[in-house]
């Protein structure tokens, strides 16, 4: 058996939208227009994926608003990995532990260095959270088996052990502190005249890790459907005919974990931002899971299904843990129950319906169709 | 120096440990061609199973033998109803579900058993042994651990290389469409496989716990260790699985004694990178055609 | 002694089987022969139940075991040696024959293996060694002898002559042939290599496209050179 999804493709496509596969070679000029008018296209989703955030932004209660915030530094990591997972046929275990790279770099940057600008951190530790990828991804991507399960479980399992190690610098048990990012009186003031009301720290922090968020989704979603995008699934689907075509197997795997080391880091980053706290408790292997259970449930390979399981994960766990403090569990153990909905997730899931929710209902819609037109 | 020998000699009993469970490992992936990462958490939780037996009265012996029982049954379990419909499929789907497995148990040990250290009972003394009136960082209950941990690879080697069973399960393992036409019932040798692994595991788990806290996670770092040994190993062979026991023993030993103890499993990682960058088939590639 | 069907085996919408039917009698070798893709494999590979058949029947002795499970087939008395030979490479000589006799009843399962030492020296000469450091003739003696230490009334021979040398295939045909003679066991014989397959055989059966298009006495069958020509390519 072997690591690739050739004997069941778990999604067809994996944009947001429906752009039809590029079959044949097109001349440049249509490729470069059709590339292009994806872009377009993808950009204006976003642009109304932003005014429909917008909108909860502004008309939710400040609890759901903190929500949406999470959701936001949940979203780059899990796209990341259902890009990862989904596209390319690896899966890690570690992704967490990617969000912390992210998160500790951009607690000891703010902490050490006074006044850098808060994008400037965040693509440092974007770019430090790929570094890792590179290293643990040459060592492991490029080869078959489980290989990159195991070390990015090790990773996952033993990256607390460095903020405990060098406390002084890395905050040991307790973490580093992170001082958020204020809204820029510009901004303010617009808000202000806009809204007719005062930008909350939260909401801000909200809008801007959804900004963050949703361009981390659009240069996903454009790597998607480009040649990069295409080699990789070739790489998924049947290795031996990728190799003949002149594609270099392990590059490929590598390239796909670094980019989605990248976005983890982006997460993390926002993790700390957002949440205002870096430390082992906040990337535990739990995280590493969750993000796991996400792209299971959303569909591997789908953006939009990364979009859902993002959701699910941060709305469902206030839901589970609440249900289970009602039930008369003590705090603990409250706590606990998330992450035993996701284990049984993963196992009912994959046993079930192992193409996730889009997945699924892609394969209904599409069988759907072809059954309507053979009988038509 | 007498640091030095202090810090390998506990590297080598530990080593022997995650000998063990690197064995269970192998065994599995040898029959089934996966990783099962939920062997740890599986461990675990007859661990904890012992301890509620212990805490109500019963002895460490008793508590061993649920251990090793239900560690024999939930292998089994998984096996037949949780990986058995996963097993022909895409191998992503398999790594995914045993990783549900791992995450069950632990939680579920923290709902049921509670998410605090608890200790656990050591069969034998923990005092260092005396040898020549050399003080020796080597406790009665180490020795027990390497002597648990020795007779299980001779009865297991007993059971695959003499017994008409261990026959049947290599032959599953080895030639699974060959092994049907001859009349083995694969199905059940690959529960059998997975029982087994189970019970091995539980054991490791046991022999860790002896004298030191347990909580839900305790056995994380030990599924990485396990890992890391049997890639060191090569995956397939039973020697390799105890030769990377012990080697990874002796590092995380020199790792905790010289660096730091909180540093073991990111040096598991750094070995475990080495390797794969310098010798992917591990230290003892084997190189049996398996084409006839 | 094995009774087939109207067996009808498909792989998606391919047909490799296409209402097959023939009769494999006691004490006689029936050689099935065809081109690549005839639907030699895909017949020995449905009737031992490796592959599930879409529609037809197999009868063994009489008894229907068309959806027998594959594990079963041994039991029942039916050994296929399948295409490649099927040797457990890293079991030792010795261990796969043992394999072969798991099953019987009567235990005298040691003295069969030394009598299957007697019949093929070389293996006996080899017989702690791994299987994997035997030659392709000698593989193909074990897993004949395997198959014969299960005490079969029907043995499904794959291919045993691919890549093997003429004279180590007559050796191997010649002693099965004997053993038919002698025992009363019925093979049904899958052979490439149809020219051999004739020579020891008592019916021929050919097959093209997955439909039977000739069966006949294996002497009428060798001199036709129509028939030859047409499928067997000599």
């Amino acid at each position: 058996m072997s690591t690739n999804l050739s004997k069941q493709d778990p999604t067809g496509d994996s944009q947001v939208g429906t752009t039809p596969e590029v079959t044949g070679t097109p001349s440049a000029d249509t490729a470069r227009r059709r590339i292009g008018s994806t872009l377009v296209r993808n950009g204006l989703l976003m642009l109304l994926a932003f005014v429909g955030i917008a909108l909860l932004l502004e008309t939710l209660s400040p609890f759901r608003v903190s929500q949406l915030g999470v959701m936001a530094y949940y979203l780059p990591a899990i796209a990341g990995l259902t890009v990862l997972t989904g596209l390319n046929g690896q899966i890690s275990l570690g992704h967490g532990a990617l969000m912390a790279v992210g998160g500790y770099t951009t607690a000891v940057l703010l902490e050490r260095q006074e006044g850098l600008p808060f994008l400037l951190v965040l693509l440092i530790s974007a770019v430090v959270a790929g570094v890792v990828g590179l290293v643990v991804g040459a060592a492991a991507a490029r080869l078959h088996g489980p290989y990159l399960a195991g070390a990015t479980l090790a990773l996952a399992v033993g990256l607390p052990g460095l903020a405990l190690k060098f406390d002084e610098f890395l905050g040991g048990d307790q973490g580093l502190r992170v001082s958020p990012p204020r809204a820029p009186d510009g901004i303010e003031s617009f808000y202000e005249s806009l809204m007719g009301d005062n930008l909350s720290g939260q909401r801000y922090l909200a809008y801007y890790g959804w900004i963050i968020a949703l361009v981390v989704l659009l240069l996903l979603s454009n790597l998607v459907n480009s040649r990069y995008g295409r080699h990789w699934r070739a790489v998924r689907d049947d290795e031996v005919a990728a190799e003949l075509a002149g594609i270099d197997l392990g590059r490929m795997r590598v390239q796909a974990f670094v980019v989605s080391a990248v976005c983890a880091g982006v997460g993390g980053s926002l993790l700390a931002v957002v949440t205002r706290l870096i430390a082992p408790t906040s990337v535990t292997i739990v995280l590493s899971f969750g993000l796991l259970t996400a792209i299971v449930i959303g569909g591997l390979g789908s953006l939009l299904g990364a979009v859902i399981g993002a959701a699910v994960l941060v709305f469902m766990q206030q839901i589970i843990t609440d249900t289970g403090l009602d039930a008369g569990l003590d705090a603990s153990q409250a706590a606990n129950i998330a992450p035993l909905v996701y284990g049984v997730l993963l196992i009912v899931v994959m046993l079930a319906a192992p193409r996730g929710l889009v997945g699924t209902v892609r394969m209904a819609w599409s069988t759907r169709a072809a059954a309507r037109r053979a009988g038509a | 120096m007498e640091k030095f020998l202090n810090i390998t000699l506990s590297g080598l009993t530990v080593g022997f440990i995650y000998a063990a469970f690197a064995l269970c490992l192998v065994l599995i992936f040898r029959a089934t061609r996966l990783i099962n990462f939920g062997q740890g958490a599986q461990a675990m939780f007859t661990t904890y199973i012992a301890l509620e037996l212990i805490n109500r009265g019963a002895s460490y012996w008793i508590g061993l033998l649920a251990a090793l029982v239900s560690g024999f049954v939930i292998g089994g379990l998984v096996e037949r109803f949780v990986v058995r419909p996963v097993e022909t499929g895409p191998e992503i789907n398999a790594v995914i579900v045993t990783l549900g497995v791992f995450i069950f148990f632990v939680a579920l040990a923290a709902v049921v058993f509670g998410n605090t250290f608890e200790s656990f009972p050591s069969a034998f003394s923990l005092t260092g042994l005396q040898v020549g009136g050399l003080d020796l960082a080597l406790t009665r209950n180490e020795l027990y651990n390497i002597a648990a941990v020795l007779i299980a690879l001779v009865l297991l080697t007993l059971l695959f290389q003499f017994t008409s069973l261990g026959l049947r399960m290599r032959a599953a393992a080895f030639g699974q469409e060959v092994a049907r036409l001859l009349g083995v019932r694969v199905g059940q040798m690959l529960t059998l496989g997975w029982a087994l692994a189970g019970l091995f595991g539980s054991l490791a788990g046991i022999l860790i716990a002896g004298g030191t806290l347990v909580s839900p996670n305790y056995m994380d770092g030990v599924v990485v260790f396990g890992f890391v040994a049997a890639v060191l190993g090569g995956l397939d062979s039973f020697i390799g699985a105890v030769v990377g026991g012990l080697v990874l023993g002796l590092t995380n030993s020199y790792v905790s004694g010289y660096a730091g103890q909180e540093l073991i499993t990111l040096g598991a990682l750094a070995i475990l990178i080495v390797v794969l960058l310098l010798k992917p088939g591990g230290l003892f590639a084997s190189s049996v055609a398996r084409r006839v | 002694m094995l009774e087939i069907s109207d067996l009808v085996t498909a792989y998606g919408p391919v047909k490799a089987l296409d209402g097959v039917s023939m009769t494999v009698p006691a004490g006689k070798i029936t050689a099935v022969l065809g081109a690549n893709g005839a639907g030699k494999t895909s017949l020995l590979r449905t009737v031992s139940g490796l592959v599930r058949s879409r529609s037809g029947q197999v009868r063994l002795e009489g008894r229907d075991i068309t959806r027998a499970p594959v594990e079963e087939m041994v039991r029942l008395g039916m050994a296929h040696v399948p295409e490649g030979r099927g040797v457990i490479a890293e079991l030792t000589v010795e261990e796969n024959l043992r394999l072969g006799g798991l099953f019987r009843k009567d235990k005298d399962a040691v003295a069969q293996i030394e009598h299957t030492y007697e019949l093929f020296p070389a293996l006996g000469e080899r017989r702690k060694r791994a299987a994997h450091t035997l030659s392709g003739g000698e593989r193909q003696q074990l897993v004949v002898g395997r198959a014969l230490l299960a005490r079969p009334k029907v043995l499904l021979l794959d291919e045993p002559s691919l890549g093997l040398a003429p004279m180590v295939v007559n050796q191997i045909f010649g002693l099965v042939r004997d053993l038919v003679d002698r025992t009363g066991l019925a093979v049904l014989l899958v052979e490439q290599n149809a020219k051999s397959a004739l020579s020891i055989a008592d019916t021929g059966i050919v097959l093209s496209l997955g439909k039977v298009v000739a069966t006949d006495d294996a002497k009428v069958l060798a001199a036709d050179e129509q028939l030859r020509h047409a499928y067997l390519g000599f």
